[in-house]
């Protein structure tokens, strides 16, 4: 008892807990995300944003969520009911187990995988399987077009992310994501922004088109697809979507922040009393600030200028990074060891 | 062994939870709200008509392309990978070896686009 206690149950309930110290503030900064959505674009557009619910309008995305909870299911005659159930919970999953080699400071992650960047990686990469499944299995043609455009936006610019990912492990030398931040220790001007600094600008509006994010969000173009992949989703199996739409976002912040701003390292040396922690969730706000900045000002790309910035801009330009980067680490005998 | 296995338990047990949240969550909304379904409820969504075929159409064949086209950068990528955080040990061999294995791939780019595989107007 003794053995089976210490041995297997004990170190079970601590992962247990440390996964939810991950998920439940997750989820409940999702909820904040769309409502600091909507006051951010509210202050741009001098409007005041969601006030009504609770003081200042803060009990909204709680408000919004039960009233969806609240709703009715709907699974369409013609759909594949199987997969028409799957695909939001996948894109869920995905979604919230990214976030297990996120590392919160020194220290602080759930599982210090020593290909933690490629974890990340594949992970981000299945997203597109719960996206096209939704337009499959719904057997609508604006879902299925809308999957169809998502999925076609989402493989070009992982690409470019995937580049550029690659010529930041070439500084650093390791795929472990803890390792990534230690290299950037020292102050502001050791993060990895100020050298691959073209590359950190190729990689915002990268994550934007590969959140399906404005300027980028074709696929749910209201205009002319309705809502996209979504479209014949109701309820929670619509909430699904949302929450993992809304969390790929803060997990691309997180690892815009991780690759470039210095994880959880402090801008100035003597700021390092402050812990950790905060400084990464500051990042990742700032970054997520610059999101719904972009989606206030800018107006929507249009298809074939979407391919052709991933295609023919980005692809070739992070490939030439990775090249330039790759020669002067070689020919300066600078390559971390 | 031990080792790598207890650092990937806690990935396996977060999939487990994952996949019970989501089930969770969808299975307390069928439960706890009203459910009504109709016949007109239950068509697929067409803009105020019936939908008289099969939403699975024909669609461009760029979409396809662009699958082919990451099939293969996406796995340049993933050979880069190993590439990136050994090259310290691999030395200028290794850089010439996959400088030469990129130029052929830079070749094939190229071509696709001199051949408009990448236009979309």
């Amino acid at each position: 008892m003794e053995l089976l206690w210490d041995g297997y149950i004990e170190p079970l309930v601590w992962i247990v807990a440390k996964i939810l110290a991950i998920v439940v503030p997750l989820l409940v900064a999702v909820a904040y995300l769309t409502y600091a959505e909507r006051k951010v674009i509210g202050a741009i557009q001098l409007r005041k944003g969601p006030n009504v619910v609770g003081p200042f309008g803060l009990l909204q995305p709680l408000a919004d969520g039960l009233k969806l909870f609240l709703k009715e299911t709907i699974i369409p005659t013609s759909a594949n009911k199987g997969v028409f159930i799957i695909a939001p919970m996948l894109t869920f999953i995905l979604a919230i187990i990214a976030w297990a080699v996120i590392p919160f400071d020194e220290g602080m992650v759930l599982a210090d995988l020593n290909v933690g960047i490629l974890y990340l990686f594949a992970i981000s990469s299945l997203g597109v399987y719960g996206i096209v499944m939704a337009g499959w299995a719904s057997n609508s043609k604006y879902a299925f077009l809308g999957a169809l455009r998502s999925g076609a936006q989402m493989v070009s610019y992982e690409i470019s992310i995937g580049l550029i990912i690659i010529s930041v492990l070439l500084t650093t030398g390791s795929l472990n994501l803890s390792d990534i931040v230690r290299g950037q220790i020292g102050g502001v001007w050791e993060w990895n922004f100020v050298y691959h600094f073209p590359m950190f600008i190729v990689f915002i509006v990268s994550i934007l088109a590969e959140t399906n994010r404005a300027p980028f969000d074709l696929p749910e173009a209201e205009a002319e697809l309705v809502s996209g992949y979504n479209v014949d989703y109701s309820a929670m199996t619509f909430a699904l979507f949302f929450l993992g739409e809304y969390a790929n976002m803060i997990l691309m912040s997180g690892l815009c922040a991780v690759l470039f701003l210095g994880g959880w390292t402090a801008p100035l040396p003597f700021l390092d009393f402050i812990p950790g922690a905060i400084w990464f969730i500051l990042k990742i706000c700032f970054v997520l600030f610059i999101f719904l900045w972009v989606r206030a000002t800018f107006p929507r790309y249009r298809y074939d200028q979407l391919m052709r910035l991933g295609w023919k801009i980005f692809l070739p330009l992070s490939f030439a990074w990775v090249m330039l980067v790759a020669t002067f680490l070689v020919v300066f005998d600078k390559v971390p060891a | 062994m031990q080792e790598l296995l207890s650092e990937y338990l806690p990935i396996l047990v977060f999939i487990g939870i994952a996949v019970g949240l989501s089930a969770v969550i969808i299975i307390a909304s069928l439960v706890l709200a009203k459910q009504a379904p109709d016949v007109e409820k239950l068509s697929a969504y067409e803009c105020g008509f019936a939908p008289f075929e099969d939403a699975r159409i024909k669609f461009d064949v760029r979409f396809y392309l662009v699958a082919i086209l990451f099939i293969i950068f996406d796995l340049e990528v993933a050979f880069l990978f190993p590439w990136a955080v050994t090259l310290g040990d691999i030395g200028t061999f290794g850089f010439v070896s996959m400088v030469i294995f990129l130029a052929v791939l830079t070749v094939g780019f190229i071509y696709e686009w001199k051949k408009g595989a990448l236009e979309w107007e």
